[in-house]
């Protein structure tokens, strides 16, 4: 069976989605990834669905469980380059990716992860003014389609 | 009284003795073209009143051919109803025809039942076969004008649906005119490729141009903004005028968190803020 | 003849089985000339009906076609299986309502993603889910 290979850069682990997932594949990524966030002391996930046709109730869910997973890891997971059709079609299914971050690239997410690591180091006067509207438009931030 | 009206008469006696079983065959023969869209009983009703009404006018007319002619008139009252409803159940114009056709196959064989006239029987294939091209014609015209319909409604969704990019990152689409479930689709789709497209991460949907809003075009505005976040862009909703926000709130629908401004001014200058861009002076807004 | 106008027929029985139904179901769609978006909607529905065959039904079968209907053409998706089915099917088409451990969506998120959606099931005697999706 084919395994989705997990890839690191510095301290944040990329998952780049490939391949039409089956689903034991999916519960595979799951604990390689938990186990990969605690051997190398990792900060971030990336999982990059670009090339992903599909998402549906079963990879949703692992999406968020994998999210789920990290934070208590003390990883962030952002979940980069979602279709508009794949959009589209999720907002219709009625699926919820509570607390999974996203954003438009793989630059982008890379992006929010040194960000919000620096965030936690300490966040400049000046950055500090603008969190009240990065807390209501800051791409990235928590998805919630309820 | 002319030749011709002595075998009129004759077959408006035959038609009025033998009403009730040549309707009940002209059913029979009807009901394989309606295949399953319309109960037997409905068509009965239908084809037994077209049927008395044709044969009053045919009783009645000066010339018994003129589908014109004014003993007519409930005929063809009829028959655009008739005409109607089929359209409406996604008949085509030769599935509704063929139907009323029939009716000739049913008399001739009340006029001639065993078939004895062979002349007359391979004229009427040759009717059959006019009929045929008749309809063939006149399908095809109706199938033209039809895509030219359809080709106009699409070019109506494409001009009234351009997404501009504004800013580095920042994209917009200026709706004008009714939303409906079609037309949102197309800006929903439309907008979240731009997106992609040009990386950007803020889109502004501007609803100046939108005279009202109903509880579907404010979930379809819903669905593409929550969509939109899925892939990791912001959407700010501009341009709601006094009367639409109060619309909203009596409907009760939930804007949520999403992020609204009065005039599409503002939502560029806000999406300008959360982007680092330095905005200095207040941009001009409606409410100022 | 067009492509697509028979019937085909897979075998829903295991995993593969399901990713084999979602490549089969893109590849009709995609000749039937469905849009994008409407692709994904249909495929993600078969994905969730597949995975229902296979986990509540025990593994059975789906059959897939190109309809023709007043002049609109589509691709038509149908699973059976011969497993329990269920007694209330209106409750197994409201959301978050499972038997299992997902998250109860796949009957109810299939119907939303669908033009058309028939689901027929009697306790004991298996479940037939027919899902349509129409060129726009």
């Amino acid at each position: 069976m084919d395994r989705v290979p997990v890839l690191q850069i510095g301290r944040i682990l990329l998952v780049s989605i490939q391949f039409d997932l089956e689903d034991e594949s999916v519960l595979n990524l799951q604990e390689d990834l938990a186990d990969r966030i605690v051997s190398s002391g990792a900060h971030g996930v990336v999982i990059d669905i670009t090339a992903v046709e599909i998402v549906d109730s079963f990879i949703g869910r692992m999406l968020a469980t994998i999210a789920s997973i990290s934070r208590m890891l003390g990883a962030e997971t952002v979940v980069v380059g979602m279709r508009p059709a794949v959009a589209i079609t999720l907002v219709e299914l009625g699926l919820s990716l509570g607390g999974v971050r996203t954003a438009l690239d793989l630059e982008k997410g890379m992006r929010i992860l040194q960000g919000s690591r620096a965030g936690r180091e300490g966040r400049s006067g000046d950055a500090a003014a603008d969190a009240a509207a990065d807390r209501i438009l800051s791409p990235g931030r928590d998805t919630d389609l309820r | 009284m002319p030749d011709g009206d002595v075998n009129g008469a004759r077959l408006v006696e035959l038609l009025t003795a033998r009403r009730e079983q040549l309707v009940t065959e002209w059913v029979e023969k009807a009901v394989p073209t309606v295949r399953g869209r319309l109960g037997e009983l409905e068509l009965r009703q239908e084809l037994g009143e077209l049927y008395e009404a044709l044969l009053g006018g045919v009783r009645d007319a000066r010339n018994p051919s003129d589908l014109h002619d004014d003993a007519f008139g409930e005929a063809r009252a009829l028959l655009a109803e008739i005409s109607r409803s089929r359209a409406r159940h996604g008949f085509t114009p030769w599935e509704t025809a063929v139907g009323l056709f029939a009716l000739k196959d049913v008399v001739l064989t009340a006029v001639d039942p065993g078939g004895r006239n062979a002349e007359y029987l391979a004229f009427l294939d040759f009717s059959r076969l006019l009929d045929a091209v008749g309809l063939f014609t006149f399908e095809t015209y109706t199938r033209a004008r039809e895509q030219v319909i359809n080709d106009q409604a699409e070019q109506l969704l494409e001009l009234a649906t351009p997404v501009v990019k504004l800013w580095e990152g920042v994209v917009a689409v200026p709706l004008v005119g009714t939303l409906d479930s079609a037309r949102t689709q197309v800006v929903m789709e439309k907008l979240l490729q731009a997106l992609v497209d040009t990386g950007s991460e803020h889109a502004i949907i501007d609803i100046t141009g939108v005279p009202a809003v109903d509880t579907q075009v404010a979930q379809h505005l819903l669905k593409t903004v929550v969509a939109a976040r899925l892939m990791g862009a912001e959407c700010i909703v501009s341009g709601i005028r006094p009367q639409i926000a109060q619309t909203i709130v009596a409907l009760g629908i939930e804007f949520g968190d999403i992020v609204t401004k009065a005039s599409l001014a503002d939502a560029l200058r806000h999406a300008l803020r959360s982007t680092g861009v330095q905005v200095d002076a207040p941009a001009p807004s409606l409410e100022a | 003849m067009t492509a697509g106008e028979e019937e085909q027929q897979l075998p829903i029985a295991s995993n593969d089985d399901v990713v084999r139904a979602r490549r089969l179901v893109r590849s009709l769609a995609q000749e039937c000339g469905l849009s994008l978006v409407d692709q994904t909607k249909l495929v993600t529905a078969v994905s969730e009906l597949a995975r229902n065959t296979l986990v509540h039904g025990g593994g059975g079968s789906m059959r897939v076609c190109c309809p023709q209907e007043r002049g609109r053409r589509g691709v038509r998706a149908v699973f059976e299986d011969s497993g329990p089915g269920m007694a209330d099917p209106e409750q197994a088409l409201t959301d978050g309502w499972t038997t299992g451990d997902g998250l109860g969506l796949g009957l109810g998120g299939a119907r939303r993603l669908a033009d058309h959606f028939e689901l027929e099931t009697a306790p004991g005697s298996g479940t037939r889910v027919t899902v349509t999706k129409w060129v726009r």
